[in-house]
Order: C-alpha cells, then sequence, then structure tokens
C-alpha cells in the first residue's frame, strides 16, 4: 500500500523557520475553510434544516418564521460566515438524532477514541519500528522473511476482519479477553478514562490491536524501506571506511536518518487512525466519536456529520503542523538557516 | 628494498550476477611503499575503484574477492573477520571518497563524527578527542577549527566538506589512505587544493595514499608511481615520469596522448578510438586488442603477462623478450 | 535488489527506452519498443522465479474466473427464494457435525448456502472493485495529462486539491460521499443505486495517485522532440496525449492499478460491514461477514470466517501481484 516514497523536505532550505510555519498555518487555515465549506454545504443542501427540526403538523407559517430566526434565508456568505463563527466556538447545532447540542456528543465520545488511538499508535510504533529494523539489517534472516510475509498478510486484511478474528478467537474461543465495550472508566472532569482500570486496560487490548494492526505493518514496512535506504548511502559507506562499528551505524547513523521520514509518516498516520477507529468501534462497540458518526450517516444525522469532518479536519492540520515542526527538531539542515558559511 | 606497505597479487574481484560471473578485477599485483603516493588510473568501469574496495573490505555483495592476496605491513588482510577487517579500516587505512557532499552524515556534527571515529579506534577521552579535532581541522585548512566543530556538514562548501572528510581519514593516524576520485566532485579551482592539501598532509603524516583518478593530469601533479587498469587488468605501472613520457603500452600512450598540454597544444585533443569492452564481453587475448594500432595475431589469441622493462613494466606483447617487437612489423608486410 | 555490482558496469536501465532504430511515434517502432521493454525489464523472469508470485496468480485468476461462473458453477442461486431452505438455516459445514454435502461451506442465518452465497458475493466486491478503479483511473489519468500538459494555473490548482485530499483517509471521503448521498436521494431510490454510489464514493477518492504519475511523465514526455514534433505538425493535443504519452506512463498506472484494486475491495467490504454500503439484496463479501457477526457469539463462526478467508484470499493474492509488479517494473525500488 504506496506509503509515499521519497518525501521532500517540507520547506526549501534556507526559508526562515518562522516564515514557513507562518506559510504552514496560511495554509491550514484554507484548508479548514475548504472543509467548512462541505459540511456548510452539508447543512444546507443535505435535507432541509427546518424539516428535521419540527413536526409534520407544523404550519408553513410557523416554518417561514423559524427559517427567519434560523436565519436560513440570509445571503450565502452571511450563512457560511455564521456557521465558521459558530464552528469556530464549537457550536454546531442539535443533532437530528440526539436532540443534544452536537459538541456535548462529540466531547463525551472523544475520550474514547482518543485514548484508543493513542494506544493503536503506541503499540504500532512500539512493535513496526524494531521490526522494521530487524527485517533491514536481516534481510535474507527466515525471521524477517516471516515478518514480511504477515506484514503483507496484515494489509490484506480489513480492519474489521482483523476485529472480527481477534474477536473470534481471544474472545468466543479461549473467552480471555473482552470484546465490546470500553469496560470500567474513571471519570477526570469532563474526560473518562479507561486507562486507570484494570478492566478497562484489559477491554483496550483487543481494539488497540485492531487499529494499530495495519499502521504496525506499514511503519515496519516503512522503516524498512527506509533503513535499506539509507544503508546504501555514501554516508554509511564512509563511516564503515571508517571501521566503526555496526552497531554504531546501523543504531546510529542509519537509524537516525531513517526516523526523519518516518516520523512524517506517522504522524500523517496518526489522522488515518481516527479515521480507521470508526471501523475499529464499529466491531468493538467502543463508544466513542466514530461510532457516533456511523450512527450520524445511517441516519443522515447531518450535523452530527459535519461537526465529525471539521473536527477529524482539524486534527489532521494540527498533526501535519506538529509534524512540520517536528522536522526542524530533528533535521539540522531546516534548523539552522541559510546556507553554508566556508569556502 | 624496504617491505612495502601494501602488497596486492593476481586480485580477481568477481561478482557472480544471473547472467554469469563478471570479473571487475582480474589478476592485479602492485605494491605500495609506506609514505608512497600510488596513482591507479583507467576508464570508469577499468576497476580502479574495484580494487579501492577489495583491499578495505568493503565491495559491496555480491561482489568477492575470488582469489589473490593483500598484505598490509606483511599480515595478510583479504581473509580477515569482518569485525578485524572494520578495527583495519579507519585506523590503519582510511578512505576518502569522490563526493564530499553525501559522505558526511547530515544529521550530526562534524564534530561528532571526527570524535567518534578517533575513539572507536585510540584510547582518547571526549575531551581529548575534540582537541585532537579541533587541531586536525586546522591542519587540513579550516578556518576557526573550535568554532566549526559543531557545525553540521551542510553548513560548510563543497570544498571544505573534503578537507574535513580528509581529516576524517587521517584522525587515527592510518599508514594507508585509499581516495577514490577525491576531487572529481569538486570545482577545478578547488581541485588543485584538495590534490595538495592530500599530499602535503601525507608527507607529513608518512602516509602512503592509493590514489584512484581517471585525472592523468592529477596523477602527473601527485603521484609516485602509477598503474594503469585497462578492462579490469593492470596493463602498466611504472614511476610516473616514466608512464607519462615514456609510456610501454598502446593504451597508456593513447592517454598520455589526452592530457592536455600548455605549451604546443594540439588543434584537438586525441582520442583513442572505440570503446572499452564490457565486463561482459571481454575479448580474447590482450583486452586492449580490438582498439590498438599495433594488434598483431599473437594479442588476439593470448592474454600477455606483465612484461618488465624498467623501470616500469607492462602487459604488453610488444615488451616481449623474445624480440617479439618485430610482430608488428611482420603485420603491416603482409 | 538489483546487483549492485551491475550498476556501474552496464547502461542505465532506460537505455533500452532508446533502443529501437525506428521513429518512436511509428506504430511498429513503438510496439517493438514495447515487447523489447518488457523482455529487457525481466517481467517474464521475475514471474518465473518467483513461485509466491505463481501461486498469488493462480489463486487470483481462480477466484476471478469462479466468482465469474458463480450462475453455473454455484451449487444454488443464493438468490432465487425457492432455493433457499429456511430449515436449513445454519448448517455447520460438511466436515462438523450435523454437516450436510449440501452445503460444504454450511449455511447462513435464512438457510442459504454459504459457498454460492460467497461465489455470488464475490462477484459483486470485484465487479465494485474493478469499476471503482476503473473510474479512479480514468479521472486520474485524465486530469494527471491535463495537468501536466497545461500546466500554469490548472496544473497549481489539482496539485493542491491533490494534496489536501491524500492527507485525508479514503475510507472517511467515500462515507461522506455515501453519507450525502443517503441524504439527497430518497430510500427507495438510494436501494436502487446503492452500487453506482458505492462505485462513486470508492473510486473518487482515488484519482490523485495516478494523476500524480501521469502528471510527471506528461511533464518529461511533452518537451520530447517527437512530441514537439507532433506538436508542430498540428497533431490534435489529445491525440498527441492519448498515443505518445499515456503510453510511457502505463507501467506505473498498472501498478498503482493493481494495488488500488486490493484496496477498492477492501474498502467497499468495509463500507458494506458497517452497514453502508450494499443493500442486503446484493451481499457482497462485506455484507456476508457483517450478517455472520452478528453469529459469532452463538457459535455459528463459519457464516463470518469463510467469506472472510475468501475476502482476504482474493486482496492478498492481488497485492502479491501488484507487488511483483511495480518490483518488475521498477527493480530500483526493490
Amino acid at each position: 500500500m504506496g506509503a509515499p516514497r521519497g518525501i521532500r523536505s517540507p520547506c526549501s532550505r534556507g526559508e526562515p523557520m518562522v516564515a514557513f510555519i507562518v506559510r504552514r498555518l496560511l495554509q491550514s487555515v484554507l484548508v479548514m475553510l475548504t472543509v467548512a465549506l462541505v459540511g456548510f454545504a452539508l447543512f444546507t443542501y443535505v435535507g432541509d434544516p427546518v424539516n428535521n427540526m419540527v413536526g409534520q403538523d407544523t404550519s408553513l407559517a410557523d416554518r417561514e418564521r423559524l427559517r427567519e430566526e434560523l436565519g436560513l434565508n440570509d445571503p450565502f456568505p452571511v450563512q457560511f460566515a455564521r456557521f465558521v463563527v459558530n464552528a469556530a466556538q464549537a457550536d454546531f447545532g442539535i443533532s437530528y438524532r440526539h436532540g443534544r447540542p452536537v459538541e456535548d456528543l462529540l466531547i463525551e465520545r472523544a475520550p474514547a477514541t482518543l485514548e484508543l488511538s493513542f494506544a493503536a499508535g503506541l503499540f504500532a510504533l512500539v512493535v513496526g519500528v524494531p521490526m522494521g529494523i530487524y527485517t533491514a539489517l536481516n534481510r535474507h534472516g527466515w525471521l524477517s522473511k516471516a515478518f514480511l510475509t504477515v506484514s503483507l498478510i496484515g494489509i490484506s486484511l480489513p480492519t474489521f476482519l482483523i476485529g472480527i478474528l481477534l474477536i473470534l478467537v481471544f474472545s468466543v474461543w479461549l473467552g480471555w479477553l473482552p470484546s465490546f465495550g470500553r469496560g470500567e472508566t474513571v471519570q477526570i472532569g469532563w474526560w473518562s478514562t479507561g486507562l486507570l482500570t484494570r478492566d478497562g486496560l484489559v477491554a483496550l487490548i483487543l481494539p488497540a490491536i485492531t487499529l494499530g494492526l495495519f499502521q504496525m505493518t506499514l511503519i515496519m514496512r516503512l522503516v524498512r524501506a527506509e533503513m535499506l535506504e539509507v544503508l546504501r548511502t555514501d554516508y554509511i559507506k564512509f563511516a564503515r571506511a571508517r571501521g566503526l562499528s555496526a552497531r554504531a551505524i546501523n543504531f546510529g547513523h542509519a537509524l537516525k536518518n531513517t526516523l526523519v521520514p518516518v516520523i512524517t509518516i506517522t504522524g500523517l498516520q496518526l489522522g488515518s487512525v481516527i479515521a480507521f477507529a470508526i471501523i475499529t468501534e464499529t466491531v468493538f462497540q467502543w463508544p466513542g466519536m466514530g461510532l457516533l458518526f456511523i450512527q450520524a450517516i445511517e441516519f443522515v444525522d447531518i450535523p452530527v456529520m459535519a461537526a465529525y469532518l471539521v473536527l477529524v479536519a482539524f486534527l489532521f492540520v494540527l498533526i501535519n503542523l506538529i509534524v512540520d515542526i517536528l522536522y526542524f527538531v530533528v533535521d539540522p539542515r531546516l534548523r539552522v538557516q541559510g546556507g553554508g558559511a566556508g569556502l | 628494498m624496504a617491505e612495502p606497505l601494501l602488497s596486492v597479487r593476481d586480485l580477481r574481484v568477481t561478482f557472480p550476477t544471473r547472467r554469469g560471473v563478471l570479473t571487475a578485477v582480474d589478476g592485479v599485483s602492485f605494491d605500495i611503499m609506506p609514505g608512497e603516493i600510488l596513482g591507479v588510473v583507467g576508464e570508469s568501469g577499468a576497476g580502479k575503484s574495484q580494487t579501492g574496495a577489495a583491499i578495505i573490505g568493503l565491495l559491496e555483495p555480491p561482489g568477492r574477492i575470488a582469489s589473490g592476496t593483500i598484505h598490509l605491513e606483511g599480515e595478510r588482510i583479504d581473509r580477515l573477520s569482518p569485525d578485524k577487517l572494520r578495527r583495519i579500516r579507519g585506523r590503519r587505512i582510511g578512505a576518502v571518497f569522490q563526493d564530499p557532499l553525501t559522505s558526511l552524515n547530515p544529521l550530526y556534527t562534524i564534530g561528532r563524527q571526527l570524535t567518534e571515529t578517533m575513539r572507536t579506534h585510540l584510547d582518547l577521552s571526549e575531551a581529548q578527542a575534540r582537541d585532537r579535532a579541533v587541531a586536525l581541522l586546522g591542519e587540513v585548512g579550516i578556518p576557526a577549527p573550535a568554532d566549526r566543530l559543531d557545525a553540521y556538514p551542510h553548513q560548510f562548501s563543497g570544498g571544505m566538506r573534503q578537507r574535513v572528510v580528509i581529516a576524517l581519514a587521517l584522525c587515527a593516524n592510518p599508514r594507508l589512505i585509499i581516495a577514490d576520485e577525491p576531487t572529481t566532485a569538486l570545482d577545478v579551482s578547488i581541485q588543485a587544493q584538495i590534490t595538495a592539501l592530500l599530499k602535503r598532509l601525507c608527507r607529513e603524516h608518512d602516509t602512503a595514499v592509493l590514489l584512484i583518478t581517471h585525472d592523468m593530469g592529477v596523477i602527473a601533479e601527485t603521484a609516485d608511481r602509477v598503474a594503469v587498469l585497462y578492462g579490469g587488468r593492470l596493463a602498466e605501472v611504472g614511476p610516473v615520469d616514466a608512464v607519462v613520457n615514456r609510456p610501454l603500452h598502446p593504451y597508456t600512450e593513447g592517454l598520455m596522448a589526452c592530457i592536455p598540454t600548455t605549451h604546443d597544444r594540439p588543434p584537438r585533443l586525441a582520442q583513442i578510438e572505440g570503446s572499452m569492452p564490457s565486463l561482459r564481453a571481454m575479448p580474447a587475448g590482450c583486452a586492449f586488442h580490438p582498439r590498438c594500432p599495433h594488434a598483431f595475431n599473437r594479442c588476439v589469441a593470448e592474454r600477455p603477462p606483465l612484461f618488465d622493462h624498467p623501470p616500469s613494466a607492462a602487459a604488453c606483447w610488444l615488451w616481449a623478450p623474445e624480440g617479439a617487437r618485430a610482430a608488428p612489423r611482420e603485420r603491416t608486410a603482409s | 535488489m538489483t546487483e549492485p555490482g551491475e550498476i556501474p558496469l552496464e547502461a542505465p536501465r532506460e537505455a533500452p527506452r532508446e533502443a529501437p532504430l525506428e521513429a518512436p511515434g511509428t506504430r511498429l517502432g513503438r510496439l517493438r519498443a514495447t515487447a523489447w521493454r518488457a523482455w529487457d525489464s525481466d517481467i517474464l523472469y521475475s514471474f518465473l522465479r518467483s513461485p509466491v508470485t505463481i501461486l498469488a496468480a493462480v489463486v487470483a485468476l481462480t477466484l476471478v474466473a469462479a466468482s465469474l461462473a458463480a450462475p453455473m458453477i454455484a451449487p444454488t442461486n443464493p438468490f432465487a427464494l425457492e432455493t433457499v431452505d429456511l430449515m436449513a438455516a445454519f448448517t455447520p459445514p460438511v466436515w462438523m457435525e450435523g454437516g450436510s454435502w449440501d452445503y460444504v461451506l454450511g449455511t447462513d442465518d435464512q438457510g442459504r448456502d454459504l459457498l454460492s452465497a460467497i461465489l455470488y458475493g464475490m462477484r459483486i466486491s470485484l465487479f465494485v472493485g474493478v469499476a471503482s478503479v476503473l473510474f479512479a483511473m480514468v479521472l486520474g489519468v485524465g486530469l494527471g495529462l491535463l495537468a501536466g500538459y497545461a500546466g500554469g494555473w490548472i496544473d497549481g490548482l489539482l496539485m493542491r486539491i491533490a494534496d489536501v485530499q491524500i492527507s485525508f483517509p479514503a475510507i472517511l471521503i467515500a462515507l461522506l460521499i455515501d453519507g450525502v448521498a443517503r441524504g439527497l436521494l430518497p430510500r427507495e431510490v438510494h436501494h436502487e443505486v446503492a452500487i453506482w454510489v458505492i462505485i462513486f464514493a470508492i473510486g473518487a477518492p482515488g484519482w490523485v495517485q495516478y494523476a500524480r504519475t501521469v502528471r510527471g511523465s506528461t511533464m518529461v514526455e511533452k518537451n520530447r522532440e517527437y512530441v514537439m514534433a507532433a506538436h508542430i505538425m498540428g497533431v490534435h493535443p489529445v491525440v498527441i496525449a492519448l498515443r505518445h504519452v499515456l503510453p510511457n506512463a502505463m507501467g506505473p498506472v498498472l501498478v498503482i492499478a493493481t494495488i488500488h484494486l486490493a484496496i477498492a475491495v477492501i474498502t467497499e467490504a468495509t463500507l458494506s460491514f458497517l452497514g453502508v454500503g450494499l443493500p442486503p439484496t446484493e451481499p457482497s463479501l462485506g455484507t456476508l461477514i457483517r450478517i455472520g457477526n452478528d453469529f459469532l457469539f452463538s457459535g455459528e463462526w463459519w457464516i463470518t470466517l469463510f467469506p472472510g478467508v475468501a475476502l482476504v484470499l482474493l486482496v492478498l493474492s492481488v497485492n502479491l501481484l501488484g507487488d511483483w509488479l511495480r518490483d518488475a517494473l521498477n527493480p530500483k525500488l526493490r
């Protein structure tokens, strides 16, 4: 599954960091506005909001009054501006299906999704990176071949099927792990966490593996490919020629250079982890935002759909920004402004 | 005569590929004396770099030394375990590669790369290594070395980076440096500086150099002796002065005619007709015979050994002792 | 990995492109060039050398053939109500107690023969997959040609859209398109056109990779002499694009299409599993798995497992073929 290859540096050399970040921020704002436009179009053109709010027996005059009150008769730019302002204040209206403010629903569900995504990402990294390094360094070993074969099966298994198979084996046949829900949670302020109880942690295992497995295989293949690429470079050859130990070359020189692109992909994958959480949450009936979104699609609950869309886009943009900044931390070529002194 | 520092005998480097075994280096022998600069010239694909890589044990798989021996200060090093060979690299044999822009790890400061190399081979504390690194950088001509220690490679120009690379090659005081096209990637104006620097440092440190290049000009300026490779084989070896001014092998002759001279510049640079045969299709007999203006029957049939003709030696039937010099005339007569 | 030793010793890989002497524009010349490239890129060689690939090809072809021939080879027609026997519901596979040769892989909750349902379901999965890939390919190749050819602001705009879109997972976009369609279309209409909505939803986000690839090779090709010549001779740009530029991009496009097919089949199965894909009247593999999922805990695991295995076999074999194709067409990436 083509991981983007040959990742370019996020900015041309010599561009000051501040200017670069400002440029990326502007881009991000543009992206958010585009997404907001899509969300707004959903509101306005898909289904009639008024129909969804009032009963069958409401008179036409009442409907018209409601339209006026809601500002639905205002010109398009005014309506859009209002949508953006509201969205910026996390006000997405009332869910058609739940009859509650969408933002309340999302806040209630967010901890479940975020904890699941975090656990899955952690699993993917902690297992995927070492496997990638191992397979790159021992290219012809049988264990490497086994890892690669497993990874190919891993990317050929749809997330939902992984979940089902895990449930079948560990819940149905072995009866070791729970197959649905978050288990026991603890409330800390508005955040409900499952990380503090044994029950909650046990409930997290299968969903986290399900969600993380695909990312893990991706990271493994990426680390392997990048590492092989780096091992072929001149500076690694030169490091060998200087007689550095294999350990220093592989884990000092090669790994650090490998990590630069890996950070990007991993960061960007974090976004897709949140998106794929939709599937995992459905399989495990995990009470997160994804489950809410799927139910919203089934019932055409537009405010929830729009809000989820804007929220996910926001998370994506945020992650992108963080990845860009991380680049500066890792790669000195970007950190130091201007090119060469010297001759 | 003193004991040679490096002694290569009948070195054969092969690459088993799925289309058959390629012989990149075919029966090459030469010696390097302590402190001597031996130039190795030839076209690309002549086996120069593979020879260098074979000596430091860095042939890229599937390349391997098929036969022959390599001795360093009397010790055979072509059969050493990877770890023992690693301890020789950098410590006893340094290396300088072609492209200074890609030879340095972009994510580490040059100071760290220097101290790391020193501390791998020498028993130094971090502070001692840093002091030594500063001194070395000064020696290779980097201005304000103490300030530049914590700079990253991209903050140096190409010429400066090659100076850093040379410092890295020298930092554990090796007896021999293998310099593979050390100036090819540099600006012409900087090439001479780097060549001169390499020469001066090696004289000062009494370090021998195996200088691999395709540039006869660099050889003429720098080397003490020169080995000419053609098609993976040694064509001629001898003191630089003799090889440049009185070449024995017709190939060397052609090569020398290619050097532009400042005075009596010919209207056009001479060219050797044709091109070097591919390693997949090495002709029988002398590898050069299809392009050689003096080729005769024996050249096609038999591969010439190295004939001594002091001060040089050439692998050419023209220099066979049994008076084969008459042979080409025979051919022209018939 | 190609043998690294080979790289300096032989002409670069691209060389054969120029090998045929005929003008590349003529039909015969192109044909020869294609044949020559196919041979030289060792596609056949690498195919025959890789048992895994051969196995994958056999599995993929078998599955495709079996699903195409489903009406002929399936034991029953799972859609025909008269053959469905509710009394036979939850029959386990034949090797388990209570199994019957009438239902080799068992039956589902409605008494449908699972093997037949899988064959028919795979037919639908493959149809949706292939159709979405074709849709994405036509869209992407078209936009890629446009961007590469037109350049300027059109190119800039398309590539910016691509940048933004690629950062969103395709599944999310597909879900959104599906959700919008549900909102816009009355329920009965939606049921009827669901399959086309799904094809659109899966195909539409896929254009980016095709477009980027085709745009790249368009920008390279459009400056080649023969394209310029065709241009000057007044050949219509669309004709030039299709005849001269496109063939050069077909290799990578084919690779993308193969891997995309695997993704498309997975995406369709996922949507159907989530209950927002195809209606239960047209059960694809994903729908079957969804149905079976409800009976996981009551012990009827086969209803979900066998369609799952079929799905994995299909996707895995296509993925393996895609991997092999990518390596065969671009040895450098190995």
